[in-house]
C-alpha cells in the first residue's frame, strides 16, 4: 500500500525500472483503496498492530483515498514521462538520484494522504519535502539552484510553523491522533482554559500550510521552483504537491478542528476568501505578463490554487465540493499542460514564448495537447475545467457571492488571454530560421494524451468525480455535526 | 431512449463530422475530397427532412446521450424552433460548398483541406445548438460552434487574421463565460432544471427582478446574436474567406446567436413571463438601437463585405426585437427572418465573393459598370437586396410583416418606426450596389475590363439557387410559417 522507497542503485535504467512499477503498484493500490472506501466507509489501519493513541493509525476515507488516487496516477504517468525528459535534462549519473528522490516524494505525499496521526503528517510531509528539493536542484539551469534553495527556506519556514502548531496542540490535548484531537478540542475550547493556545495553534497550522501550498501571498517559492525544475519533476509536482497541501488543510479545518471551529469562531472564511479571490485575479494578471511559458503556468498555478481556496472558503458542502474537484482537475489539466512544454523544452531546449515560433506545425501533436489542456484551463464545455466552474459557480451563486462569481468568471478569461498568447505564437508566426524541428518522441507524447485524455473524458463524464467529491465533502461537514 | 428516431437526430449531427473525417482522408485529391464534402452535406440534409416529417406530425424525436455531471444530461429533442434552424445551415451547407469549391480554387487559397474540415465540423455544432435538449447542451454546442470556427476566421494566419482572431474569440468567449454561462447556472440554482419546456422553467421561482436580470443576462450573454455593444466580432470575423462569412457569418454562427435568443425566450422564459418583466421591454428598445445603428453604419461601409456584416448586425436585432415582443407574431416573425434572412444574406455574400473572385474588387465605390460583365452575380444580389429590405417578391417580406404586425400588437408604435426607418435605410445601402453596377459606366483606371467575367460555374450554381430560393420563399412561406406556429401553440411535449 505505501510505496516502496528501494531505488537507490546506481544504474539509471534499473532505477528507473524500480520507480515505474512503485508507482504503478502504488496506483493500483490506490484505485482498489478509492473502491472500497467508497462502498465500505473509512478504513482504519493501525501500524505495527498498535492502536491508535499509543501507535500510529492509518484512517482513509473518501476524501484520503480520492488524493492517494490522485498522487498516484500522476506518479504513474510522470515516471513514464520522466524517462525521456530526464535522460536529456540530466546527467547520466544523477539519474539514479533522481528517481529515489521521486519515490521519496511519492512515498511522502501519499503518507500524508492517508495518515490519521498530525505527527506523522509532519514526518510525510518532509520526507516530500525534502526530496523535492532535490529534485528541483538537479534542473540544468544554475537557477535551479537559488530556487531549489529558496524554497527550502520557505518550506521549512511553513513546516516549521506547523510543528509549532502540533506541539501546542499535543500540550493541550496530549494526543496526536487526529480522532482524538477533534473530540477534545472543542472540550477544552468550551472550558475557556487553554483556548488562547488552541487559536495560535489554528493560526500557525494555517500559515503552515497555506505556505506549502502556495496560497497567495506565501507563493513566493512557486514560480521559480517550476519554472528551474526539471520538465519531468515540473509537470509531477505541480500536479500532486500543493494538491496534498491543499488536502492536509482540508484535514486541519474540518477534520481536526471541525468545520464549526474553523468557519464560526476563527472566521477562516473571511481570511481564505479575499486572499483566494486576490490569488485569482493577481496571479492570473502577472501570468499574461510572463515570456517563460513554465512560468506563466507557474502562476497560473498559483492562481488556480486561489479556486480551490475559494471553493473551501464558502465552507458549504458544494463549495467545498468544488474545491475538491477542481484539486483533481487542476491536477490533469496542469500536468498535461507542464508536460507539452516539457516537450517542447526536449526539442528546441527553450520554453520562451518567443522561440516557439511555428511550432504549431513543426510539431502539430505537442501544441495540439497544449490547447487540449489550455481548453480545460478556459474552461470550455466537455473538460474538466468547465466542472470545476460549473460547482465554483453554483456554490457562488447558492452562497449568494456574487464577487466571487464575478472573478471566477474573470478569471477564466484571463486564462483565455494567457493560452491565446502561446497559441498565437505557435500558430501564426513563422520560423525565422529553417533548422527541422521534430515532433516530441513517443515516449514523451503518450503520457502527454493521456493527461490531456484524461482531462476532457472526465469532463464528459463528470459523474465519477463529483461523486467522490460531493461524498467527500459531506463526510468532512458532517464529521463534527 | 434509443428509438429510430433518436438515431437519425444523432446521425444528422453526426454526418457532418464524419464529412469531416472523409475530407481529412482524401485530403490528397481535390475532386474526391470535394465529392466527400457534397455527399455528406447532401445526406445530412436528406436526415434533416427526414426529422422534419416527424416534427410536422406532432414528435419530438430525441435521444440522451450521457449524463455530464450528476443530473445534467447531454441530450438531443428536436423541436419546431430547432427545425426552422436545422433545415435552414442543412440546406445551405451544401449549397456553399459548391459555392466554396468555386471561391477556393477561383481565389487561390491556401490550406484548403483545413477549410473544409472545419467546415464541416462547424455545421455539426450547429445542428447540435438546434437540436439540443437542454440549456447544457445549447452551451455546449455554442462553444463548441465558437472554437471550431476560429481557424476559419484566421485562415490567412496573416496580422490582420490574428487581430481578427482576437477580438471574435475575445468578444464570443467573454459574453458566453462572463454572462450567459452565470445566467445557465443562476437558473439551474433556481429551477432545478435545464430542460427546455414549452411555456418555460423559470415561472414563479424567484422575483421578477431577478428573472429580469437574468434575462438581460442571457441576451447579452449570447453574443453571437451580435446585440450592440457586443457586435465587434462580426465585422472583424470578415477577413475569412467568403463562403466562411457566408455560411457562417450570415447563416450558421450568427443565427445560432438569435436562435439561442428566441429559443430561451419561448421555452425558458415562456411568453406569458417575458410579458411581465420590466426588462423585456428595454431589451426590445436595445434591439432597436442596435437596428439603426448597424443600418448607419452599414450606409458608412466602402468595403462591402464589411457593409453587409453591420447589415447582419442590424437585421439579427430585428429576430431579438421580435423574441422581446413576447406576443406570438413577434416569435412567429423572429423565427421566419432566422429563414429569411439567411437566404437573401448568403446570396449577397456569394455575390460579394463573386466579385472579389472574378473582378478583385471590394470596395463599392470602384464597382461601377460591373454588372455588364456580370449579370448573374448582380442579378443575384439584387433579389438577395430585395429580401433584406422586406420587399417582394423575396422572402423577407413575410418575416419583415409578421414583425411589423408584433410591434402593433404590443402597442409599440415607436418600434414599428423603426423597423421602417431601418428598411428605408436598407433600400439605399443595398440598392446602391447593383444600381451602380448597372447603370454607371466602368472608370477608365480600374482594372481592365475584359478581364473580368462572370465567377466560377459552381458559384454561380450556388448563387442562383439560393437567389431563386429567395424568392419560393416568397411564394410559398408556408412550411417556416406553421412550424413556427407549432411553436408558439406550444405544439412540443
Amino acid at each position: 500500500m505505501l510505496a516502496p522507497i528501494a531505488a537507490l542503485i546506481n544504474r539509471s535504467g534499473p532505477a528507473w525500472v524500480i520507480a515505474t512499477s512503485g508507482a504503478w503498484f502504488a496506483f493500483g493500490a490506490a484505485v482498489q483503496l478509492l473502491r472500497r472506501v467508497m462502498t465500505e466507509g473509512m478504513i482504519v489501519y493501525s501500524l505495527g498492530g498498535w492502536v491508535a493513541p499509543i501507535g500510529i493509525e492509518y484512517r482513509i476515507d473518501q476524501l484520503a483515498a480520492f488524493v492517494t488516487l490522485i498522487v498516484s496516477a500522476i506518479a504513474a504517468v510522470g515516471v513514464l514521462y520522466a524517462r525521456t525528459s530526464v535522460a536529456s535534462e540530466i546527467e547520466e549519473d544523477r539519474h539514479a538520484l533522481f528517481y529515489a528522490a521521486f519515490l521519496l516524494n511519492v512515498c511522502g505525499l501519499l503518507g500524508i494522504a492517508i495518515t490519521g496521526d498530525v505527527f506523522n503528517v509532519f514526518v510525510f510531509l518532509e520526507i516530500s519535502s525534502l526530496s523535492a528539493y532535490s529534485m528541483i536542484a538537479l534542473g540544468q539551469d544554475r537557477r535551479a539552484l537559488t530556487s531549489a534553495f529558496q524554497y527550502l527556506i520557505m518550506g521549512s519556514v511553513g513546516a516549521t510553523f506547523i510543528v509549532i502548531g502540533i506541539g501546542l496542540l499535543f500540550v493541550m490535548t496530549g494526543t496526536l491522533g487526529m480522532a482524538d484531537l477533534a473530540e477534545r478540542i472543542p472540550a477544552i475550547w468550551a472550558s475557556g482554559d487553554g483556548d488562547r493556545t488552541i487559536a495560535v495553534a489554528f493560526t500557525f497550522l494555517t500559515v503552515g500550510v497555506t505556505l506549502k501550498l502556495a496560497l497567495f501571498p506565501l507563493h513566493l517559492w512557486l514560480p521559480n521552483a517550476y519554472t528551474y525544475a526539471p520538465s519531468a519533476v515540473t509537470g509531477y509536482m505541480a500536479a500532486t504537491s500543493t494538491k496534498v497541501s491543499i488536502y492536509l488543510l482540508l484535514r486541519f479545518f474540518f477534520s481536526v478542528f471541525g468545520v464549526e471551529f474553523s468557519f464560526e469562531q476563527m472566521r477562516l472564511d473571511a481570511i481564505l476568501m479575499p486572499l483566494a479571490l486576490v490569488a485569482i485575479l493577481a496571479m492570473s494578471s502577472v501570468a499574461i505578463y510572463q515570456s517563460n511559458v513554465k512560468r506563466l503556468l507557474a502562476f497560473s498555478s498559483v492562481a488556480q490554487i486561489g479556486y480551490m481556496i475559494l471553493g473551501i472558503s464558502f465552507g458549504s458542502v458544494i463549495g467545498v465540493a468544488a474545491g475538491i474537484i477542481h484539486l483533481f482537475n487542476h491536477a490533469l489539466m496542469k500536468g498535461a499542460l507542464f508536460m507539452a512544454m516539457g516537450c517542447v523544452m526536449y526539442r528546441i531546449g527553450s520554453v520562451r514564448i518567443e522561440d516557439m515560433k511555428g511550432l504549431g506545425k513543426s510539431m502539430p501533436w505537442t501544441m495540439a495537447a497544449f490547447v487540449g489542456g489550455g481548453l480545460s484551463m478556459i474552461g470550455v464545455p466537455m473538460t474538466v475545467g468547465f466542472v470545476s466552474k460549473w460547482y465554483l459557480l453554483q456554490a457562488a451563486i447558492k452562497g449568494g457571492n456574487w464577487l466571487a462569481a464575478v472573478v471566477v468568471v474573470v478569471g477564466s478569461l484571463m486564462a483565455l488571454v494567457y493560452i491565446w498568447k502561446v497559441i498565437e505564437v505557435a500558430y501564426f508566426k513563422r520560423r525565422e530560421n529553417d533548422d527541422p524541428i521534430e515532433e516530441a518522441p513517443l515516449s514523451l507524447l503518450i503520457p502527454t494524451w493521456t493527461l490531456v485524455a484524461a482531462s476532457f473524458w472526465f469532463g464528459i463524464d463528470a459523474g465519477t468525480t463529483s461523486d467522490v467529491a460531493m461524498s467527500a465533502a459531506e463526510s468532512l461537514l458532517g464529521m463534527m455535526q | 431512449m434509443m428509438s429510430d428516431p433518436g438515431m437519425i437526430v444523432l446521425l444528422t449531427v453526426l454526418l457532418p463530422v464524419i464529412g469531416a473525417g472523409l475530407v481529412l482522408l482524401l485530403r490528397k485529391n481535390e475532386n474526391a475530397r470535394e465529392a466527400a464534402t457534397l455527399l455528406t452535406g447532401a445526406l445530412t440534409f436528406a436526415h434533416v427532412l427526414a426529422l422534419l416529417r416527424l416534427v410536422r406530425a406532432g414528435e419530438s424525436p430525441g435521444l440522451d446521450i450521457l449524463e455530464v455531471v450528476p443530473n445534467v444530461w447531454l441530450s438531443f429533442e428536436v423541436e419546431p424552433l430547432g427545425m426552422v434552424f436545422a433545415l435552414v445551415a442543412g440546406f445551405l451547407w451544401p449549397v456553399t460548398s459548391l459555392y466554396a469549391i468555386g471561391y477556393m480554387r477561383g481565389h487561390h487559397e491556401e490550406n484548403q483541406t483545413r477549410f473544409f474540415f472545419f467546415f464541416a465540423i462547424a455545421i455539426a455544432g450547429a445542428m447540435g445548438v438546434a437540436f439540443s435538449a437542454n440549456l447544457f447542451t445549447l452551451f455546449v454546442f455554442y462553444e463548441f460552434l465558437t472554437f471550431c470556427t476560429v481557424p476559419l476566421v484566421t485562415h490567412h494566419q496573416s496580422d490582420e487574421a490574428k487581430k481578427s482572431g482576437r477580438i471574435y474569440l475575445g468578444i464570443l468567449l467573454t459574453t458566453s463565460v462572463g454572462l450567459q454561462l452565470v445566467a445557465i447556472i443562476w437558473t439551474w440554482v433556481l429551477a432545478g432544471t435545464l430542460d427546455f419546456q414549452a411555456g418555460g422553467i423559470l415561472a414563479g421561482t424567484a422575483s421578477a427582478g431577478i428573472l429580469s436580470a437574468i434575462l438581460v443576462l442571457y441576451v447579452y450573454g449570447v453574443g453571437k446574436a451580435a446585440l450592440m455593444p457586443f457586435h465587434r466580432w462580426l465585422p472583424a470575423a470578415m477577413v475569412a474567406p467568403t463562403p466562411v462569412s457566408a455560411l457562417l457569418h450570415a447563416v450558421a454562427v450568427v443565427k445560432a446567436g438569435v436562435f439561442t435568443v428566441l429559443k430561451i425566450s419561448v421555452y425558458v422564459f415562456g411568453v406569458d413571463l417575458l410579458q411581465t418583466l420590466t426588462t423585456t421591454t428595454w431589451l426590445a428598445w436595445a434591439a432597436a438601437v442596435t437596428i439603426i445603428l448597424g443600418s448607419l453604419v452599414a450606409f458608412r461601409k466602402d468595403n462591402l463585405k464589411a457593409r453587409l456584416a453591420y447589415s447582419t448586425i442590424s437585421q439579427l436585432s430585428y429576430i431579438v426585437l421580435g423574441a422581446m415582443l413576447a406576443n406570438e407574431l413577434g416569435i412567429i416573425g423572429g423565427g421566419m427572418h432566422i429563414a429569411m434572412h439567411a437566404f437573401g444574406k448568403i446570396t449577397l455574400f456569394f455575390a460579394a465573393g463573386a466579385i472579389m473572385v472574378a473582378a478583385h474588387e471590394k470596395k463599392i465605390s470602384r464597382m461601377h459598370g460591373l454588372g455588364r460583365t456580370m449579370p448573374i452575380t448582380f442579378g443575384a444580389f439584387f433579389v438577395g437586396s430585395l429580401s433584406i429590405i422586406g420587399l417582394p417578391p423575396a422572402g423577407g417580406a413575410w418575416s419583415k410583416w409578421f414583425l411589423g404586425m408584433g410591434t402593433l400588437e404590443a402597442s409599440q408604435f415607436g418600434l414599428l418606426a423603426v423597423l421602417m426607418l431601418s428598411s428605408l435605410l436598407g433600400l439605399y445601402y443595398l440598392l446602391e450596389v447593383p444600381v451602380k453596377a448597372f447603370f454607371f459606366e466602368r472608370p477608365k483606371d480600374a482594372h481592365q475590363q475584359d478581364g473580368v467575367h462572370e465567377a466560377p460555374t459552381p458559384s454561380l450554381i450556388a448563387m442562383c439557387i439560393t437567389a431563386t430560393a429567395t424568392v419560393g420563399l416568397f411564394v410559398w412561406p408556408d412550411l417556416f410559417h406553421e412550424l413556427m406556429q407549432m411553436v408558439v401553440s406550444g405544439g412540443v411535449r
